[in-house]
């Protein structure tokens, strides 16, 4: 009995440690951000102030790359969820040994560093004689973003019954009439779940970005560049409303989780109800 | 492909296929390929491309084993690497075990949600959050200065060690994630069997638990081991002169050598040796690519 008492104790310690540890660097970084001292610290504690955030408000560069971190990431979003999409119908309906030689491709990006990905997506654009910029930091985070979409879509479409298109095109549907109205409200929650991955991983994203943005600032180039060249606070109170930021959008994506779970619960319960009538 | 026109009809198909094609052309496999090629020509003046120097040729890659340093940079960074993956494994593995098997669902669940924030944080902000607690004047000198463990500040962004604590910090919730689906995966009833029939815990766990995960410890280990080896923006912070990563080596010779052609040759070596390290992995562990990326 002491035994087990003992077990639930170092676990709940162990869970609390694990917590702490993901949890307390990010309120000491925000924290830093709201204290009155001149090198961002929270201890000692100077006062409370809010010029750091004032400092930021100002700062143009800081606008700049939000404005291309947003244009990016909505590019991102655009182009990488139809691609993505798109590859995981067409990996459903291919042969398996087609399959398994496509999905090795596909997966691949997500296997190499960022840095590769740049520099390829660098070099194999400017034999077209493209220069570096944000063209090219988009079309290298898609080449790894679709594979996060292709993945989330092809998990949702093992829960999809062909029937249901078979049954569609024999009552006279069309082609498009299937995917519109059968198969893509299927997958909305995979593509909605997929769209805010891609977004966030684009807004996150820094080693692609890095060696493919020309003289262009996204948000984590401006971040990295401040980090370099003497830093102030003002990083620090980014960070924090980058972490809140953060907060809301989790909030979001699980609600709308949680929304989708219900539903598919209440489905299967109808279902299983019908089935006993 | 009869199934996909039986299914979507011809014009659908030709979007999609197209739409796969261009992803996996031209922006995966042409642009390595590329790369690749790039890697074997040399960094010429523009007046001399396509003249007699305009040649392929292995002097990119002799330049990196011909570099003590360079070499010594390379193996640290898989030596550093490895050492970060295992210490995540090690810590997440119980972790995981405790989360799938021990623990209510819904107290999993809030779990995961309060973990959301931390994963989605840029791994940017999450190194430069451990570059404020390491600093001199940092909150970690503080404390210890104050129970009174150390009597004079210590300087630990020094080294390999602050990269290290860096690395973890920012990629162990990849190895948490894969190794939590795979456990949550195996059906209770096994372990309890393993249980009834006399085996102990670490027995349990040794011909049960970690057989039936290692899809997701490999997926983990690759994941964070990948992470670690091509990071940029965790040994930028954290790193000093003393220890470099190899990534910096290839920035230095693409933004400040210019020379956009050994860099190429330095990031092929870089994904070589992701490449050597999934197949050794998959290798070791016995799964197959689909188990790895899931």
């Amino acid at each position: 009995m002491t035994s087990t008492t003992f077990s639930k104790i170092v676990i709940r310690v162990y869970l609390g440690l694990f917590v702490a540890y993901m949890l307390l660097p990010l309120i000491i970084m925000g924290g830093a951000g709201l204290n009155n001292s001149r090198f961002p610290s929270v201890y000692p504690w100077v006062g409370f102030t809010d010029r750091w955030f004032i400092d930021l408000w100002t700062d143009e560069r800081m606008w700049g790359a939000v404005r291309n971190t947003t244009w990016v990431a909505l590019a991102v979003v655009a182009i990488s969820v139809p691609i993505g999409t798109a590859a995981a119908i067409l990996l459903n309906s291919v042969k398996p040994r087609a399959r398994s030689f496509l999905y090795g491709f596909m997966v691949a990006p997500i296997l190499t560093p960022g840095a590769v990905i740049g520099i390829s997506t660098l070099l194999f654009w400017n034999t077209f004689h493209v220069p570096a910029g944000l063209y090219l930091s988009v079309m290298g985070q898609v080449s790894f973003v679709a594979a996060y979409v292709m993945l989330l879509v092809l998990a949702r479409l093992q829960t999809f019954d062909p029937g249901l298109e078979e049954a569609a095109l024999d009552l006279g549907a069309s082609h498009g009439q299937v995917v519109r109205r059968i198969l893509v409200p299927h997958l909305y929650p995979a593509i909605g779940a997929g769209a805010i991955i891609a977004f966030f991983q684009s807004v996150e994203n820094f080693n692609v970005t890095l060696f493919t943005r020309g003289n262009s600032d996204t948000l984590t180039v401006y971040v990295g560049s401040k980090i370099r060249s003497g830093i102030t606070p003002t990083i620090n109170a980014f960070a924090l409303v980058l972490i809140i930021f953060t907060v809301i959008c989790a909030i979001i994506y699980e609600i709308l989780r949680r929304r989708a779970e219900r539903r598919a619960a209440e489905l299967a319960a109808t279902a299983a109800a019908a089935e006993l009538m | 492909m009869q199934e996909l026109l039986r299914r979507y009809g011809i014009s659908l198909s030709v979007i999609m296929v197209a739409m796969t094609a261009f992803w996996l052309l031209a922006l995966v496999v042409i642009p390595n390929l590329v790369l690749f090629k790039f890697s074997f020509r040399l960094y010429l003046p523009v007046d001399q491309l396509g003249g007699p120097n305009d040649v392929y040729t292995l002097k990119n890659y002799a330049t990196f084993f011909e570099s003590p340093i360079h070499i010594n940079v390379f193996f640290s960074t898989i030596l550093y690497s490895s050492f970060v993956t295992a210490i995540c494994l090690a810590i997440t593995y119980p972790l995981a075990y405790i989360l799938a098997k021990v623990l209510k669902s819904t107290d999993t669940a809030t779990f995961f949600l309060v973990l959301l924030v931390p994963l989605w944080v840029s791994e940017i902000l999450r190194s430069f959050a451990w570059f404020i607690i390491l600093s001199m004047q940092g909150p970690l000198n503080a404390v210890l200065l104050g129970i009174g463990i150390i009597d004079k500040p210590i300087r630990w962004i020094t080294g390999f060690q602050s990269v290290i604590v860096g690395l973890v910090y920012a990629y162990i919730l990849f190895m948490l994630f894969p190794i939590y689906n795979a456990i949550s995966a195996l059906d209770t009833n096994q372990i309890e069997a393993s249980e009834d029939l006399g085996a102990s815990m670490w027995r349990t766990h040794w011909r049960v638990i970690i057989p039936h995960s290692k899809p997701g410890i490999a997926s983990g280990c690759v994941m964070v081991f990948m992470l670690c080896a091509g990071s940029v923006i965790v040994p930028t912070t954290l790193a000093s002169t003393n220890s470099r990563w190899f990534t910096e080596i290839i920035q230095q010779w693409m933004f400040e050598g210019l020379d956009w052609n050994t860099g190429s040759a330095y990031a092929f070596l870089l994904l070589a040796l992701c490449i050597i390290f999934v197949s050794l992995v998959m290798r070791i562990l016995n799964v197959r690519l689909v188990d790895i990326a899931k």
